[in-house]
């Protein structure tokens, strides 16, 4: 009996297990879900939460928890973490904290404009008054700095948006701006620094990836690869890089925002140049790779295909914009929300690419959506929905 | 048996504290430094507390007086978790949160804390409360008599009570620290044909001595240090970036208190500025200058430097930067670099900045003469 139980308990559990969408564009950064279960092709609302405040950030979701970030308050002094159900919505914890730094920001984009990540144990919310928060899944405190409390001049009167990644016990944060700009890589149990890089002063809204071991710092200098743990360089492309969408990886290339599309192969002391395509310019948006195939949504909202191999456009796809969010896929579709909250499905195996489904969420969006368990995910100001 | 075991389940998930025992845990969080340093102790302190009965609340809030900002968020999630429970027990110490809100002593973050409990357990009170703090040190809790205010207003106005409307406006306006409620209240009261003299409510300095044009060229000017930053002889007459320059009077006219370099100088680019003007203070005190611009610039109060800003055409607001200095009785000299780099786009002709001097709550601090 005690190993039937057993048996039957690990069938469930296989047919639950669903892939965690844990930063910014979700697993290894590449904005497509590792899991076995697609969304199905017919998505409606399943829940929808009302959030206190304004956000660019996405969701992130680890196992039945979805973790979202907010800012509030007239001067969106308020920084809030949510945590909730996946299953319906519910609200499982909220912290709500002060910013110690600067909440200046252009009215298009708002304080709650980094993605938090996790390393499956711990939640890294990190916001753009550079005030960042670990929490345990539960929401216990574990830790907190405020990055422009201990280095004054880091702030951007714009705002800030990079985005967190975590690497093997390193979680590795940027503050890159015109002034005091670095990036650091910090102990996730401790918070404190394990290394901090001075970078150059120039505003920079672009999020690190990682790429077979490194931590790919872009920059309008070019990107970086350092040493996750110790912040040491492992190799520089040095050709000048976006400074608002960010580069897209996959096991083979980097494919840098720079001069449109340039696909990079880094290695230790040098950056092979692959091939370059500068007709491949993203807009806001930041390109992904699915399949053998690279997207990018440009600046006039049309999605373009374009071959891994050597950058050759395939197709052109207009779609509803503009865009602030980057798009994101999983199984045979990819999936975008424009501004105006027009959430897009396309089929990028149709000959010139296909939405075959439009949701109209009536809020501005302008953040990227999170895919888990067969559902995508998205945020507005006032609201996040699960779409299944 | 089974009473040991009842007993034991009831030891077991009593609080580990009650009222006054988490003094050694709030000074751990209290002990936090910049850089993570006691980041790993105060975890651990971080979890004692939140066992806390509710009725420590008024402890652990009493435990952010005083707290630099990063202690100061230790305490406030330790004060969400514990409400949280209090909330769903209805066990929130009410009379004592309100006793905490009303003594000033205590600082502006944790009663800003206390008022929002209040309002989640008894928002009755909370309303009640609301104008007893429209006078309050803290600038948060004004923002809700003021908006009351606004509501009274407005409301009178739909009655056509045009003198009942201007007094609330007034009375809001007074109370005022926030600068949308500002403007809000400003344009209510000159629709109604109300003077307002916003330069006097901030408290902006309008009237300075200029000199311009030395060189920021490649944006060295930022770091370079010029006559004006080793002495200030208003008559003196020096080396500037292309010819001779020297100190101008200039008075502004604009209600925000701008100082535009650009109307005595012309839309100069690469340059450097310096601003000086003397601030007449009543008394030794604590205060805060509070500068707005959008070019490089450096603040000196008196010879020392408060803070500096090599950042370029990304924005500026009202209060951008909050420099808290300590002002001497009579006269303090205070002194403004202000560098304006070499983009050309129309959204960098801007070579100004504003500044004020008030109390930590936004209150304008005049000067005696």
């Amino acid at each position: 009996m005690k190993t039937l139980s057993i048996g039957l308990f690990l069938v469930i559990s296989a047919g639950m297990a669903q892939a965690d969408w844990l930063q910014f564009r979700g697993p290894n950064a590449t904005a497509v879900s590792t899991d076995a279960k697609a969304p199905a092709d017919d998505l409606k609302i399943a829940w929808t939460a009302d959030l206190p405040g304004r956000g660019l950030s996405a969701p992130i979701i680890v196992g039945d928890k979805v973790f979202v970030t907010c800012s509030s308050g007239p001067g969106q002094e308020t920084l809030h973490v949510f945590c909730f159900n996946a299953s319906d919505g519910s609200k499982r914890w909220e912290r709500a904290m002060r910013a110690t730094g600067r909440t200046m920001s252009h009215n298009k984009t708002c304080v709650a404009a980094n993605t938090p990540c996790s390393d499956g144990d711990r939640v890294f919310a990190l916001f753009s008054s550079n005030d960042l928060f670990a929490f345990d899944l539960d929401g216990n405190l574990l830790w907190l700095r405020g990055l422009t409390f201990d280095y004054p001049n880091a702030s951007n009167s714009l705002g800030m948006s990079q985005s967190p990644v975590v690497i093997d016990g390193t979680l590795v944060v940027q503050s890159e701006n015109d002034s005091e700009s670095f990036a650091a890589g910090l102990d996730v149990a401790t918070g404190c620094n394990k290394w901090k890089l001075e970078r150059p002063k120039a505003a920079n809204w672009s999020s690190a990836t990682l790429w077979k071991g490194a931590v790919a710092l872009q920059s309008s200098k070019g990107i970086l690869g350092v040493e996750p743990a110790t912040g040491k360089t492992m190799w520089n492309y040095e050709d000048g890089a976006s400074t608002i969408p960010s580069s897209v990886v996959t096991g083979d290339a980097l494919y840098a925002v720079s001069h449109g599309i340039t696909a990079l192969a880094p290695e230790k002391g040098s950056v092979t140049q692959l091939w370059r395509n500068e007709k491949l310019n993203p807009g806001t948006a930041s390109p992904l790779v699915l399949g053998d195939y690279i997207y990018v949504v440009n600046g006039a909202g049309v999605l373009i295909k374009a071959s891994l191999k050597n950058g050759d456009e395939l197709w052109k796809l207009r779609m509803k914009g503009p865009f602030s969010g980057s798009p994101v896929a999983a199984g045979k579709r990819i999936y975008v929300v424009n501004e105006r909250g027009i959430f897009q499905a396309i089929d990028p195996e149709a000959p010139e690419g296909k939405v075959v489904q439009e949701i109209e969420l009536k809020e501005t969006v302008l953040s990227t959506p999170a895919i888990s368990g067969g559902a995508v995910y998205v945020r507005s100001d006032a609201k996040l929905w699960k779409l299944q | 048996m089974k009473s040991t075991f009842v007993c034991l389940f009831a030891v077991a998930v009593l609080p580990l504290y009650a009222a006054g025992e988490l003094s050694k845990p709030i000074e751990a969080l209290r002990s936090v430094q910049k850089e993570g340093e006691g980041n790993e102790t105060a975890a651990k302190a971080w979890q004692e507390i939140v066992k806390a009965d509710a009725s420590n609340l008024p402890e652990v809030l009493k435990g952010m007086n005083g707290a630099n900002p990063l202690a100061e968020n230790w305490l406030r999630a330790a004060v969400g978790v514990i409400a949280d429970e209090a909330l769903k027990a209805k066990t929130m110490p009410v009379e004592a949160l309100v006793a905490f809100l009303k003594d000033t002593k205590n600082s502006s973050g944790p009663r800003v804390v206390a008022f929002d409990l209040i309002h989640r357990a008894d928002e009755k009170l909370a309303e009640e409360l609301t104008p007893t703090l429209l006078e309050d040190p803290s600038s948060d809790l004004r923002r809700h008599p003021v908006a009351k205010l606004i509501a009274a207003g407005d409301a009178a106005l739909d009655k056509k009570d045009k003198d009942a409307a201007m007094v609330a406006f007034g009375k809001g306006l007074v109370a005022a620290r926030d600068e949308d409620q500002i403007k809000t209240l400003t344009k209510k009261l000159r629709d109604l044909g109300q003077k307002v003299d916003l330069p006097k409510h901030f408290g902006f300095l309008m009237s300075w001595k200029l000199i311009a044009p030395f060189s920021n060229a490649d944006r060295g000017g930022f770091d370079k240090v010029y006559p004006p930053e080793k002495e200030l002889h208003f008559d003196a007459i020096y080396e500037g970036k292309s010819k001779k320059v020297e100190w101008v009077d200039f008075t502004s006219a604009d209600e925000y208190g701008k100082i535009d370099f650009n109307k005595p100088f012309g839309m100069e680019k690469s340059v450097v500025g310096y601003a000086a003007t003397d601030f007449f203070s009543e008394e030794d005190r604590q205060a805060e200058i509070r500068i707005g611009c959008k070019n490089g610039w450096k603040v000196w109060l008196n010879g020392e430097l408060l803070f500096a800003r090599d950042e370029y055409h990304r924005g500026a607001k009202l209060d951008q930067y909050k420099l808290p200095c300590q002002l001497k009785k009579g006269k303090n000299t205070i002194l403004v670099k202000c560098c304006q780099n070499e983009q050309t786009e129309q959204w960098t002709v801007e070579w100004e900045f504003q500044l004020r001097v008030c109390d930590a709550t936004g209150t304008a601090i005049l000067a005696a003469k």
